[in-house]
């Protein structure tokens, strides 16, 4: 599998707080990995050094063997790279299959744009709600139009802060199902603190902690590392569901 | 020697009167988060009380310019804050709007009191000499007063119990109202303070001015970008923004012609707010009010 | 796909606008055709803001500056060339780049909301105080003289393309004025319905996401506030047509405060409503200022004051809301202002 991207030294300092220190990560094409870790881990932080939202004050990430950091957000996104934010970023003021049109829309012919918005209005199953605005619709419901339009973009690589955030038992399911339609066509990485949700999609788990990487590997290695659960619970046990 | 002293005596009158002009704007932004609009008819209006108090019923003028026009002027703006500010908290563009409105409105119904001519009071104090040069005595007394607010309003903050409620709630104003605080009542108040202070800004220019309806709108622009350029902090970001401007339109205007002077402010504040997109005080001086 | 008669309006209705401004000239006794055009001129100007504020979400407190340059320019280009045809484009052509360089300035360095608010008004009293103060003979640009606060008298208006004797009639520069009003209407009513159009208005819903799906957000602000600039600099010169004679008035503050006056109470998120609104309120204006019992400019804060509490939408949008629900009995809408391309 080939290296799809890789970060070497990247960091973010504020003033005196190093809240991503110097961090080596690699992803391979076709992954499906998530980042975990306590509260003020800087796993969100990493998350948008990555994406563009911040711009790393020390080291470098390459995607495609392209640098990427430092790069404004539109011109990250134009690589291939599709972004869903920690609280969701949609057009509240639109209806669902416009925003999802516009998603489309910069890579793909008006009529294409349109067969995709269509498309993808099935797959994240809203078709019924096409005309309503965005922002007339539930939490759990934007969030999925923000995925439908990742979808929508065919983006090479996917990365998704809390895409299960304030959701319900089965909503969370739905996501994870739509996480796993999107990872067939495009790498996916995703940032998250339910331990539910992570175990639903699987995949390569990367712990954060204290701004640099604890421990990597599948679910059941990580859960099992005595210094992950030292980093999250100090010294007891994790619970087995 | 003296033309050294008279030269700085006026930038620091400039600064002084920029202070004065904007530091009512200055209490609202930065603890409401809104601009009013209308800030400058509050400043007419304190100029009109300080008129019609020493001319027509007689009062003295220092009463009258430093306790009746702020406090009038205060108690209408606590008017203004229950009648229309209320309903629009967190909405900063259609506070504008609506604020601009009340400006107009004001304009409008003074115009119709008052008649279009320009009202003046004279100045209360002699010029002064400094060796071969005069200067306005008057000139004085507005940096004083300028001094004076400044000293005031930072003794409020720091010291009084409002003053430490209005700090709590203009930094979270969720977390105050958990612990205590009255938002309503605290922005009712601060609503007011800034009404008062223009209030009082108005009716200590009013001698170097004259009032007449208009004069709003010749004070908002001017205090709207020192509040914007000073950024959130109230006396620390009016200060550092009243000083940059003042200097460089002083300077300039001593250089040149005080309409270049008045260029050169506009000029500054746009290259402030470019490089310094949150103010001065966005940027230094973050932990002060 | 089939076309909605909701398409089909603003074109049935440009149409219509084009016979009237044919046929007017021919009923209307020259003092009303006079307030007319006046009123279709700033129309124009609101125009230019409904576009770049209405749709895209720049609020600009000095789109008069753009207008004064556009009065300017065709000014002094007339007084030097002679013959009007240049100065026209010239009109649209200077304040278009003087927006561009300005838009490059604030949004390439991230400027928004409030504090574009901050420069651009900055910028229209700065042009306002350096005109004001260009008396006296020294201050002139080739044969133009500018005239400082008194500005510059006898314009020569609009002449037929390159024959500088022909000059127009008050009749023709009505239905002139008339046809670029509907013109400028319906080149942004197209612009608005492409696919750029579409962008611009993401981007006024939320410019972090359109930024986030790969859209250049400041160079489609840019060209926005480019165009917008344009389009009130062809009102400004079609304004010292009217008058033959501009002013450092047209940079003033009471300008650019009317303009965005116009757009709220015609509706941001419309192009028709502000036109509308315009010259409404102008006309009310107008018959205020006759009498002498209530302040024009009392009557002018009120009606902004009871629109920004009461009918945030504006006039259009709020009828258009009122009306859907009276017929579709659909559920009301989200106050959230959509950016219905309703007319």
């Amino acid at each position: 599998m080939s290296v799809l991207l890789q970060t070497q030294g990247l960091g973010v300092s504020f003033g005196g707080v190093h809240a991503v220190k110097a961090v080596d990560f690699t992803l391979h094409s076709g992954e499906l990995r998530c980042l975990i870790g306590p509260n003020g881990a800087g796993k969100s932080t990493f998350f948008k050094l990555l994406s563009g939202q911040l711009k790393p004050t020390h080291g470098t990430c390459h995607f495609q063997a392209r640098r990427i950091s430092g790069l404004p957000p539109h011109r990250i996104a134009r690589m291939g790279i599709g972004i869903k934010t920690q609280t969701p970023s949609v057009f509240d003021g639109l209806d669902v299959f416009e925003n999802l049109r516009l998603a489309a829309s910069r890579t793909q012919s008006a009529d294409q744009a349109r067969q995709s918005a269509e498309h993808t209005l099935r797959r994240i199953d809203l078709a019924e709600y096409r005309h309503r605005l965005v922002g007339d619709l539930a939490h759990g419901q934007r969030q999925w139009v923000e995925l439908g339009m990742i979808l929508a973009s065919r983006p090479t690589l996917v990365l998704l802060d809390e895409p299960a955030a304030g959701m319900t038992y089965q909503e969370v399911r739905k996501t994870a199902e739509l996480i796993k339609e999107i990872n067939a066509h495009s790498t996916v990485v995703v940032v998250e603190h339910d331990m539910e949700f992570i175990r639903l999609i699987a995949g390569t788990v990367t712990v954060f902690n204290q701004g640099a990487i604890l421990a990597q590997g599948s679910f059941a290695e990580v859960t099992q590392d005595p210094l992950v659960r030292e980093a999250y619970l100090g010294k007891q046990e994790i619970k087995h569901a | 020697m003296d033309w050294a002293a008279i030269f700085s005596l006026q930038i620091v009158g400039a600064i002084a009167t920029l202070v004065l002009l904007s530091i009512g704007l200055a209490v609202v932004f930065g603890m409401m988060k809104i601009i009013n609009l209308a800030h400058g008819e509050f400043m007419m209006l304190g100029g009109y009380v300080a008129v019609l108090a020493t001319h027509h019923w007689h009062v003295p003028i220092w009463i009258s310019i430093l306790v009746l026009a702020p406090l009038t002027v205060g108690l209408f703006g606590m008017l203004v804050e229950r009648l229309l500010i209320r309903h629009l908290y967190g909405r900063m563009i259609d506070t504008m709007l609506a604020t601009w409105g009340l400006s107009l409105g004001l304009t409008g119904a003074a115009t119709m009191l008052f008649g279009n001519t320009t009202v003046g009071i004279s100045s209360p104090l002699p010029g002064i000499t400094l060796g071969a040069y005069q200067t306005s005595g008057y000139g004085l007394f507005v940096i004083a007063v300028a001094v004076a607010v400044l000293l005031g309003l930072w003794a409020l903050l720091r010291f009084t119990q409002f003053g430490l409620c209005a700090r709590a709630t203009m930094q979270n104003a969720k977390m105050a109202a958990a612990l205590g605080a009255n938002p309503g009542r605290i922005y009712s108040l601060t609503f007011g303070l800034g009404a008062a202070l223009a209030g009082l800004g108005g009716a200590v220019l009013a001698p170097l001015t004259g009032v007449i309806p208009t004069l709003g709108a010749s004070y908002i622009a001017k205090a709207f970008i020192t509040v914007i350029g000073g950024g959130s902090a109230v006396i620390t970001g009016t200060l550092s923004a009243a000083g940059a401007f003042g200097v460089i339109s002083q300077v300039v205007t001593f250089f040149s012609t005080p309409v270049f002077g008045e260029v050169a402010l506009l000029l500054a504040a746009i290259v402030l707010i470019r490089v310094l997109p949150q103010g001065i005080t966005g940027r230094f001086f973050r932990r002060a009010f | 796909m089939p076309v909605a008669f909701r398409d089909l309006l603003p074109v049935l209705g440009c149409v219509l606008a084009a016979v009237l401004v044919g046929v007017l000239p021919q009923w209307l006794d020259l003092f009303t055709l006079l307030s007319l055009t006046i009123y279709l001129v700033m129309a124009l100007l609101a125009l230019s803001l409904a576009f770049i504020w209405g749709f895209g979400g720049i609020l600009c407190f000095g789109q008069a500056a753009f207008f004064g340059l556009g009065a300017y320019a065709y000014a002094i280009g007339v007084l030097n060339i002679g013959d009007s045809t240049w100065p026209v484009l010239l009109a649209i052509a200077v304040p278009a780049l003087f927006a561009a360089a300005m838009g490059y300035f604030m949004f390439y360095g991230g400027i928004s909301d409030v504090y574009l608010g901050v420069i651009t008004l900055a910028v229209t009293l700065i042009l306002f105080n350096v005109m004001n103060s260009t008396s006296g003979s020294e201050y002139h640009i080739g044969s133009a003289l500018l005239g400082g606060f008194n500005g510059i008298p006898a314009i020569p208006t609009l002449n037929v393309p390159f024959d500088p004797q022909r000059v127009l009639e008050p009749e023709t520069l009505f239905q002139v004025i008339g046809g670029a009003l509907i013109l400028c209407y319906l080149g942004l009513r197209g612009l608005l319905a492409s696919r750029f159009g579409k962008v611009v208005v993401a981007i006024r819903e939320n410019e972090q996401r359109a930024g986030l799906l790969g859209y250049d957000t400041r160079l489609h602000k840019l060209i926005v506030f480019s165009l917008g600039g344009g389009i009130a600099g062809l009102a400004g010169c079609l304004f010292a047509n009217w008058g033959a004679f501009v002013s450092p008035g047209v940079f003033g503050l009471a300008q650019s405060a009317q303009i965005i006056i116009w757009v709220i109470v015609g509706g941001r998120g419309t192009l028709f409503g502000p036109i509308l609104a315009c010259i409404g309120l102008q006309a009310l204006m107008a018959r205020l200022g006759e009498q002498q019992t209530v302040d024009s400019g009392l009557v002018l804060g009120a009606i902004l004051l009871t629109f920004v509490m009461l009918l945030p939408r504006g006039l259009l949008p709020s009828l258009g809301a009122l009306a859907s629900r009276l017929f579709k009995r659909r559920p009301a809408p989200s106050p959230v202002v959509p950016p219905e391309s309703v007319v």
